[in-house]
């Protein structure tokens, strides 16, 4: 299960769950990332024609022009497959001394792979790299929203399917009050707090109930599908100009940032939402790893038994955690309704918690860790509807596979250790 | 259920705090009947319904119609109109919301149950045939969902399991030639394969790599969902000189027979009930369903008594994939008759529902997919005739099985006094 060692790195060692044996070695990953970068080798370089892939790398309206990228397609796949098993080969070299997996590693080794089959699936053709990476950061918002809403509970030791329900319904709540009061802004102060409400009933069930957190999860989105659809039905379709017509907020451009090349329109030119969403990111990192209540939050998470011990009242650390996932989750479904379409839909967020969900199991429950797992499913869910544009032959319900498919991977450990904490769904009843 | 009162597990617990609590307030005049040494089914089946967990379960099915009256009046625009001049006249507003309840529930009665505007007995029950017609998948999936629970496993996944048995079945359904009734057979089993194969991966990875089933299963979901969308733009699943994403009827050898005309109740209900039966005869009177048992309700005891721990998980969730490829197969072959992108709908979801109403017995999740069935059929004539959207079914669903979550909760509301309650900790194999 894991190549962590107790006997070499000391200093990293995690309580292990007893299943899990702390000398074996995971060979699973390392296979895993030479097979994939062999695959690229072969398809992506070594049996494909040579041909030039263009990337755009500016907008007409950006400050710096720079000339659009073109690179010998066959080549670049090549190299880039040669540095997907380099990585394969220090994976291999990481298990074989028994040391832990770094994180930046899947994340380098899926930048590398990515790019290769990009170069790959664009050659003989032209994009714009900036355009297809503002869609993937905007498909990726509410999934690193649901992300850290589903991390902040779960490292308490709350286990949070309704990620989607609590998306959902700030989305709905941003838009009803955002078009009732004629206001965005108290639109944005509902979301969170519609949030709440979801993550409340998820904490009561749960906690004070002590009923099984997932079939709770899995209820309460059903709920929450089914209160926003009949809502919608007979009072946001029926009279849109009163109950459903919030508008959205523009865009705002920070100076000098938005001008770096390539990076500043896809980062620095977005909605409040997003600059609030960056805040949140670095919020949580800090909060979880670098305070005193990260510390409890994480015993809490891992050894509740411990953490009572301590004086840490390990329930309403639970309550508080679960209520402030809720709130971030539902801050995020205003992205739906407030800054993409300007209107609520039914079923907008069409399952986003659920691949937040999966976001956060890739991340390997850290904010950082999410938000490139939530990157990366973004990129590839945008990449999909970019390569249909320029007539790319692979079908696109294959390629909107992938995030699930490497969620499966992922969990089934072949992308690396893979470990919830210890706590993670085991209701703490004090004896 | 039945079995329930026999073994120690958590569940008996529940029901026992349950039946201790709330009998009292529920008696029924059969539940003075002398009991035989031997408890037939049918006497068992009245002392189950005597019991407390069904008055706490019909407790939860009016507290949740309840709250959806209540949406259903807020949301009602005939009592806006009404409530703008509440005080001047505040009759007409109770009066308006008492209308747009009872209206709606009413239709809900007639289209699930008992069309009483109809003159013949055969059309006035016709909504009761609906009824078991929606229930019918809901039942095979919901076993899926229960025999998993009953093994200490969460299977979120009965939603894709379905959608591969549909893809199996449909596909011998409407693109091989078989002589009648093998046809049905085969087509059939193509389905319990499908979604045997479906639900195996996620049994097998949750044994071999420890990955956990929730996730696998919720993954394997949005795959089979994809597959499916991608098969339909495929030429082999697309009708002849169309586009479009359907596949061709089934060939009549394939169809399911449907007995009452104008209905589309069909055999599947039959081929629903044999899985039941089947899944009550595995978890009772098997070996292998006593493992999958002790696995679930202690997976350390079941490895130390030398049962293979993985291997149940394995097999367990290739049975349950293979009951909801049924639903599936059902759905193609008795109802749609032909596939599209929305074959499963919320299936596998609802069943989920399902499972835990029927509290993970074959005969509760028969009775529970049949009260949900009948709260679907009724809520299509709801929205027919009152405007209210069918979702509102989804929202008494969600509550139904929040309140039988937690039984305090419902106690609570109705003012049941109770001897000292523990709370019941949801071990891996319990559910609620």
């Amino acid at each position: 299960m894991t190549e962590t060692t107790t006997a070499t790195t000391p200093a990293t060692t995690e309580p292990e769950s007893e299943n899990v044996k702390a000398l074996t070695r995971n060979w699973a990953p390392p296979i895993a990332y030479t097979v994939l970068g062999l695959f690229a080798l072969v398809v992506f370089g070594i049996l494909a024609d040579s041909a030039t892939a263009t990337f755009g790398l500016s907008t007409r309206s950006d400050a710096i022009q720079l000339d659009p990228l073109a690179v010998p397609s066959k080549l670049t796949s090549i190299v880039l497959a040669v540095g997907c098993l380099l990585a394969a080969a220090y994976a291999f070299w990481l298990t074989g001394k028994a040391r832990k997996q770094p994180l930046w590693l899947p994340i380098l080794f899926g930048l590398l792979f990515v790019m290769s089959f990009l170069v790959w699936a664009v050659a003989g053709a032209a994009i714009s790299l900036t355009g297809l990476l503002q869609g993937a950061l905007a498909l990726a918002v509410p999934f690193i929203f649901g992300a850290l809403c589903g991390m902040v509970g779960e490292r308490s030791g709350v286990i949070n399917i309704a990620i989607d329900g609590q998306l959902l319904f700030g989305a709905f709540l941003s838009g009803v009050v955002a078009s009732l009061a004629g206001n965005l802004w108290l639109g944005l102060i509902a979301a969170p707090i519609a949030g709440v409400m979801v993550a409340w009933l998820l904490a009561v069930f749960t906690i004070k109930y002590f009923v099984n957190q997932i079939i709770v999860g899995v209820v309460l989105n059903v709920l929450v599908y089914g209160v926003t659809n009949f809502l919608y039905g007979s009072l946001l379709a029926p009279e849109q100009d009163t109950w459903n017509s919030p508008g959205k907020f523009g865009k705002l451009e920070i100076p000098l940032l938005s001008d770096i090349p390539v990076i500043g329109p896809v980062l620095f030119n977005q909605t409040i939402i997003v600059y609030v969403m960056y805040v949140v990111v670095a919020l949580v990192h800090v909060a979880l790893f670098h305070t005193r209540w990260g510390l409890r939050v994480r015993a809490v998470g891992e050894h509740p038994e411990a953490a009572d011990t301590a004086g840490i009242d390990v329930n309403s650390v639970r309550f508080r955690n679960v209520l402030i996932g809720g709130a971030i989750a539902g801050f995020g479904g205003a992205f739906f309704t407030l800054a993409q379409q300007g209107i609520f839909n039914k079923e907008m967020t069409a399952g986003a918690g659920f691949i937040a969900l999966a976001a956060m199991i890739m991340g390997r429950w850290t904010p950082i860790g999410a938000v490139f797992a939530a990157l990366l499913i973004g990129f590839a869910d945008n990449l999909q509807s970019v390569l249909g544009i320029i007539g790319f032959p692979i079908p696109s319900e294959l390629m909107a596979m992938t995030p699930y498919l490497l969620t499966i991977l992922a969990v089934a450990g072949l992308v690396g250790k893979i470990r919830p904490p210890a706590a993670n769904g085991v209701p703490y009843i004090k004896s | 259920m039945t079995d329930q009162d026999k073994r120690p597990d958590t569940e008996t617990r529940q029901d026992g705090d349950d039946s201790g609590a709330v009998t009292t307030t529920d008696q029924k005049p059969d539940a003075g009947k002398p009991a035989q040494d031997e408890p037939s089914i049918g006497q068992r089946f009245l002392r189950e319904l005597t019991t407390g967990s069904t008055a706490l379960t019909i407790l939860s099915v009016v507290l949740a119609l309840l709250i959806g009256a209540i949406l259903i009046v807020v949301s009602d625009p005939d009592v806006h109109a009404a409530a703008s001049y509440f005080f001047s006249r505040p009759g007409d507003t109770f009066a308006a919301m008492w209308t747009s309840a009872s209206e709606a529930y009413a239709a809900m009665f007639s289209g699930a149950i008992i069309d009483f505007d109809e003159y013949t007995v055969g059309r006035a029950l016709r909504p009761f045939a609906d009824s078991l017609t929606y229930a019918t998948p809901l039942i095979a999936a919901g076993l899926a969902v229960a025999l998993a629970f009953r093994t200490g496993l969460l299977n979120i996944g009965a939603q894709g399991q379905l959608i591969l048995g549909a893809i199996l079945a449909g596909y011998i359904g409407f693109a091989i030639d078989l002589p009648p009734v093998v046809h049905v057979v085969v087509a059939m089993l193509a389905g319990f394969v499908g979604g045997a194969i479906w639900g195996g991966i996620a049994g097998f990875i949750k044994a071999t790599r420890g990955a956990h089933e929730v996730i696998v299963t919720i993954m394997l979901n949005y795959i089979a969902l994809f597959l499916l969308a991608y098969l339909l733009t495929t030429d082999p699943f697309q009708r002849e000189g169309e586009d479009l994403p359907r596949s061709p009827f089934m060939l009549p050898t394939a169809e399911l027979w449907r007995p009452i005309e104008g209905s589309r109740l069909n055999l599947g209900l039959v081929f629903a009930l044999l899985a039941a039966v089947y899944t009550w005869w595995l978890l009772n009177r098997s070996t292998m369903g006593f493992r999958f048992k002790a696995v679930g309700f202690n997976p350390h005891a079941a490895t130390t008594a030398g049962i293979s721990v993985g291997r149940s998980y394995t097999t367990v969730m290739f049975i349950c994939g293979g009951l909801a490829g049924i639903a599936g197969a059902t759905q193609v072959m008795g109802t749609s008759l032909h596939l599209h992108g929305a074959i499963a709908e919320q299936l596998g979801f609802d069943a989920i529902t399902v499972a835990l109403l029927g509290r993970s017995s074959p005969i509760g999740t028969v009775l529970a997919a049949i009260l949900f069935g009948a709260l679907r059929a009724g809520a299509t004539t709801m929205q027919a005739q009152t405007q209210t959207p069918i979702d509102i079914v989804l929202v008494v669903q969600a509550l139904i099985v929040l309140f039988i979550a937690a039984p305090p909760l419902v106690r609570a509301v109705f003012r049941i006094k109770v001897r000292a309650t523990r709370p019941v900790a949801p071990g891996s194999g319990g559910l609620a």
